[in-house]
């Protein structure tokens, strides 16, 4: 029923908006080069076939500087040098983008990256609701980063999280029962099946539900001495011999004194099992795409299928025949022409890009935005937490996708949506525009004290010598990494023609303009 | 074409925001708003909250025991008498001590929690720690009293002078749309640069020249046209312009106020903060918290009170002698206190050195205005002021009575995405209404 209301609303929105007919077999420039959709592996072939059913056709594949752009801030989450840029752009061989990829995903941003999403999901806080404190956030943290950096098989990511005991501050692992809101066992229950299933188990029989919390029954808390330690640990008391029911009806044998939790965690990581594999290849998808194959990401259920339930059906496969890798999901991902596609859609269908038959486009996230303006600027941002007392300021130099805890104050990370990991949803992020945001882009002085002060864009500036056209590339080439058309020269140039505007003071207009820019400011 | 989704997501925000998820609670078509019996017919259009964080102590402000002797009074132990009858206040607050005709005084608050961050929340939202993060009462205000139902103005209607609090996110659930613009910036400064509002060092002329720059060469906004992401961006920064040289630039533009007034509130962050929340909710904004740091003393207590006091006393003075002035104070709540009180016997050991920790069994709370009572004293505490005596004030108790005057429904329900029966602020067994001060 509730799926019913959404269709409807959605299909008066879709209505309402009917848009423009554009690129029909025109390259637009400099967004694409005229290659037109091919299949580079079997995701795009599983994509064709489902798009003809629906008479659907795909985008263009995108240009270079959209795909080199793109591909660092879906991997990363940063945006490339001006440098690396105009590197790539003159290479001219033939797997240079399948290189780039392999040279990201061995970056050791990509762990940056990663462990942002995966702090966003686990509810890496220090405090309220979650309260960690600093401790934990940084053990948990360090943890959750080694093991994506040591490309730990996600079986055992999943294994090492549901069945560790010991002391929040020195066995990491167990932050996962620490971080959650309350601990009954429905509570710990319903943050399993999130995390690990992407189900909501409110949602759930009830029947259902408790069979799934038995397993969790017998854990745990104690405090110690240490000022919010916490201790997560097994019933001592609990020595009889169980018989719980899996959610797949099949029995679990739990021999005396032994832990339930770990019968869970077999039958969760089983090859076969329905949830485990959907839940994290639909999640890759959804972080590389910014919406998933299901959608929302952590919402599978019978009555929200997957758009291409396929290709869905192929990454689970790859992921079990790859022994759990992540990174191999992510390299299929971005090496298909799928994840290649401009952002700009050939076909009339409004959902083109709900169906993957473009490139979806989405505005960044907080952290990633403020990043890449500190790059262009060469400016930092300050951070502090008011515990433990007294104050504690984190360096710097550290970027802002690398803050570990979300309860650090931003203005700015706050307006463009940053989530306070209260619950784990993925949806608690929010990347959707909104006026604060476009009021702090456009006249804060956050914002202006970065340009205005910034060595990087003077420097910038002098090594153009006086040469404005030279001076508008290098800016283009810092701030979107690409070259500026010769229209924009051309209206750049005609901007400035009857104004007596110091070279500086264009610079730092134009550097405003572009970072207010769409195109800056939205992955596409 | 394209979005998708943000297609979806306008449409799956619009659709909690229908209430489509809080379980068929209202139908599709039907906003959430005003009519569906959330807002009633109010006394208080407003709320000034003056957020005292760290915990000020209920000894050395509103609750003064000086024959508790000198381990727990220190050297501010001669309360002075107040314009009510028989209300005294620490002798620190002399000018707060002639407006006592325009508040009254909740001595008896209590909830029980030493930890900053659960005890921020519990006393900004009124709910215990469960399962879901409740919004504060400024963000319930906001959702209720502002864009979704019939506020008109640019100014966000949920502003916060001048810093994040933080210790938990505001808007709880909610969502962002519902935090609170916090203004960066120092009203005391020559120019209160509100951010995104007001920037210095760039005039009128710059800024339309900058924006002509950047339409003409918005190329990728013009290859995807009419998406409606694009399209949304594009209302947003209407918006923006519409609020930085319209008439909201003048309302946080202190220097409208005659000299005398702003030495009155006090040349200090503070008190121009004040000054600041004064002309907002002037201009019609529901709620206004003003996040006044500085008073986790765990250290040199007497101090920080003998520095932080003054500017205190000033300041509130001064805001409610002015809204008075201009017959605002019948409309706009006040209400002054910090997330706990301190704790009543001085710390006067090392590494202390008089010093006073943190202390949620009792502690005090100020109220004013939007249509409570003046000149009274709700419970009280025992001789030391280390337990409730009688009539305990729960934090849910107040801002149900605040709601209440806010002719916000405590009963009715919020939107939410786990679908949980969430009412805005029920009231647990025992607990009741301010009637005192009602």
């Amino acid at each position: 029923m509730k799926h019913f209301r959404y269709t409807i609303l959605f299909s008066i929105i879709t209505i309402v908006i009917t848009l423009p007919v554009m690129a029909k077999n025109n390259p637009v420039h400099p967004f694409e080069d005229g290659k037109e959709f091919t299949c580079a592996n079997e995701i795009d072939r599983l994509l064709l076939r489902s798009l003809g059913k629906k008479n659907i056709t795909p985008a263009n594949i995108c240009s270079d500087e959209v795909f080199f752009r793109r591909v660092y801030l879906d991997v990363i989450g940063a945006i490339p040098d001006a440098k690396q840029a105009k590197k790539f752009l003159l290479d001219s061989k033939l797997n240079k983008r399948e290189v780039l990829i392999n040279s990201l995903l061995d970056d050791e941003r990509f762990a940056d990256y990663r462990s942002q999403k995966w702090c966003d999901i686990l509810r890496v806080k220090a405090e309220f609701p979650i309260n960690l404190w600093p401790n934990a956030v940084q053990a948990y943290y360090h943890w959750i980063h080694a093991a994506i950096e040591a490309n730990m098989p996600y079986d055992k990511f999943a294994q090492e999280l549901l069945t560790s005991s010991g002391s929040n501050f020195r066995k990491p692992q167990v932050n996962f029962f620490r971080a959650i809101q309350g601990n009954s066992p429905t509570q710990i229950a319903n943050a399993v099946a999130l995390t690990f299933m992407g189900v909501r188990l409110e949602k759930f029989p009830p029947e259902k539900r408790s069979e799934i919390e038995a397993f969790f029954s017998q854990i745990l808390y104690k405090k110690t001495a240490e000022w919010k330690e916490e201790i997560v640990y097994l019933n001592p008391q609990f020595y009889e011999p169980m018989t719980l029911k899996l959610p797949d009806g099949k029995m679990a044998k739990i021999a005396a004194g032994s832990d339930p939790r770990i019968a869970f965690s077999d039958w969760l990581t089983n090859q076969q099992n329905p949830y485990f594999a959907k839940n994290i290849t639909n999640r890759i998808w959804s972080w590389i795409f910014g919406r998933g194959l299901i959608h929302e990401a952590d919402d599978i259920r019978g009555d929200n299928p997957p758009v291409h339930p396929q290709i869905l059906e192929f990454l689970e496969k790859e992921l079990v025949s790859s022994n759990y890798e992540l990174k191999h999901i992510f390299r299929l991902i971005l090496n298909s022409n799928t994840y290649q596609q401009s952002s700009i859609p050939k076909s009339n269908n409004a959902n083109s890009g709900e169906l993957f038959a473009c490139y979806p486009i989405r505005q960044h996230g907080a952290e990633v935005i403020i990043d890449a303006l500190s790059k262009i600027t060469g400016s930092q941002e300050k951070y502090s937490s008011p515990i433990p007392e007294p104050f504690t300021f984190i360096p710097t130099e550290q970027r802002s996708i690398e803050l570990a805890d979300s309860s650090i104050t931003s203005q700015f990370l706050d307006i463009f949506g940053r989530p306070a990991r209260d619950s784990g949803l993925e949806s608690e992020r929010d990347n959707s525009p909104t006026p604060p945001q476009r009021r702090h882009m456009i006249n804060s002085s956050h914002i202006q004290k970065k340009i205005n002060r910034s060595k990087k864009l003077r420097a910038l500036i002098r090594r153009s010598n006086n040469d404005s056209e030279l001076l508008i590339k290098n800016l283009y080439m810092t701030i979107l990494s690409r070259q500026p058309t010769q229209t924009e020269i051309d209206a750049i140039k005609n901007h400035y023609q009857d104004k007596k505007t110091s070279t500086q003071e264009a610079a730092a207009d134009l550097v405003w303009a572009l970072i207010n820019s769409k195109e800056f400011l939205f992955q596409h | 074409m394209n979005n998708d989704i943000n297609n979806f997501k306008i449409t799956r925000r619009r659709a909690l925001k229908l209430g489509l998820l809080t379980a068929g609670a209202v139908t599709i078509g039907e906003p959430f708003s005003a009519e569906s019996a959330q807002v009633k017919e109010a006394s208080a259009k407003s709320v000034i909250q003056i957020w005292m964080w760290g915990g000020p102590a209920h000894l050395d402000t509103f609750d003064p025991k000086p024959q508790a002797g000198s381990d727990y009074c220190g050297p501010l132990n001669k309360p002075i008498n107040t314009n009510a009858d028989g209300i005294r206040i620490c002798e620190k607050l002399p000018l707060l001590a002639k407006q006592a005709d325009k508040y009254s005084l909740i001595r008896s608050m209590t909830h029980g929690i030493n930890a900053h961050e659960t005890a921020s929340y519990k006393v900004q939202t009124g709910h215990d720690s469960g399962r879901l993060v409740y919004p504060s009462a400024g963000a319930v205000v906001s959702l209720l009293k502002g864009y979704d139902n019939g506020y008109k103005s640019n100014i966000p209607p949920y502003i916060v002078l001048t810093q994040p609090q933080g210790r938990f996110s505001e808007s709880g659930f909610l969502g962002i749309k519902y935090k609170p613009f916090s203004t960066g910036s120092d009203p005391n400064r020559k120019v209160f640069a509100v951010e995104g509002i007001i920037a210095e060092g760039i005039d009128d002329s710059h800024q339309l020249s900058r924006r002509a720059l950047l339409s003409s060469i918005d190329t990728f906004g013009n290859v995807l046209g009419k998406n409606p992401l694009f399209t949304k961006f594009d209302v947003n920064e209407e918006k923006a312009y519409a609020m930085m040289f319209g008439h909201s630039r003048d309302v946080f533009n202190l220097a409208k106020e005659k000299d005398s007034l702003r030495e009155k509130y006090g040349r200090n962050t503070f008190g121009q903060s004040c000054l600041a929340a004064r002309r907002l909710v002037e201009n019609g904004v529901p709620y206004v918290t003003i996040n006044y740091k500085g008073w986790d003393t765990h250290k040199q207590h007497f101090q920080t009170m003998n520095r932080k006091l003054p500017e205190f006393d000033a300041g509130i003075s001064a805001l409610l002698q002015d809204l008075s002035d201009r017959g605002l104070l019948d409309s706009t709540i006040i209400w002054c206190g910090g997330e706990f009180g301190r704790s009543p016997k001085v710390q006067w050991n090392p590494p202390w050195n008089g010093g006073r920790s943190h202390y949620g069994k009792c502690f005090s709370t100020l109220i004013a205005g939007g249509g409570f009572k003046n000149s009274v004293v709700v419970g009280e505490s025992d001789a030391t002021g280390s337990e409730v005596k009688n009539r305990p004030v729960h934090p849910q108790e107040l801002i149900a009575s605040i709601y209440k005057q806010l002719g916000i429904d405590a009963n009715s329900k919020l939107p939410n995405l786990a679908g949980v029966d969430t009412k805005i602020m029920p009231l647990e067994k025992g607990n009741k209404l301010l009637e005192e001060i009602m």
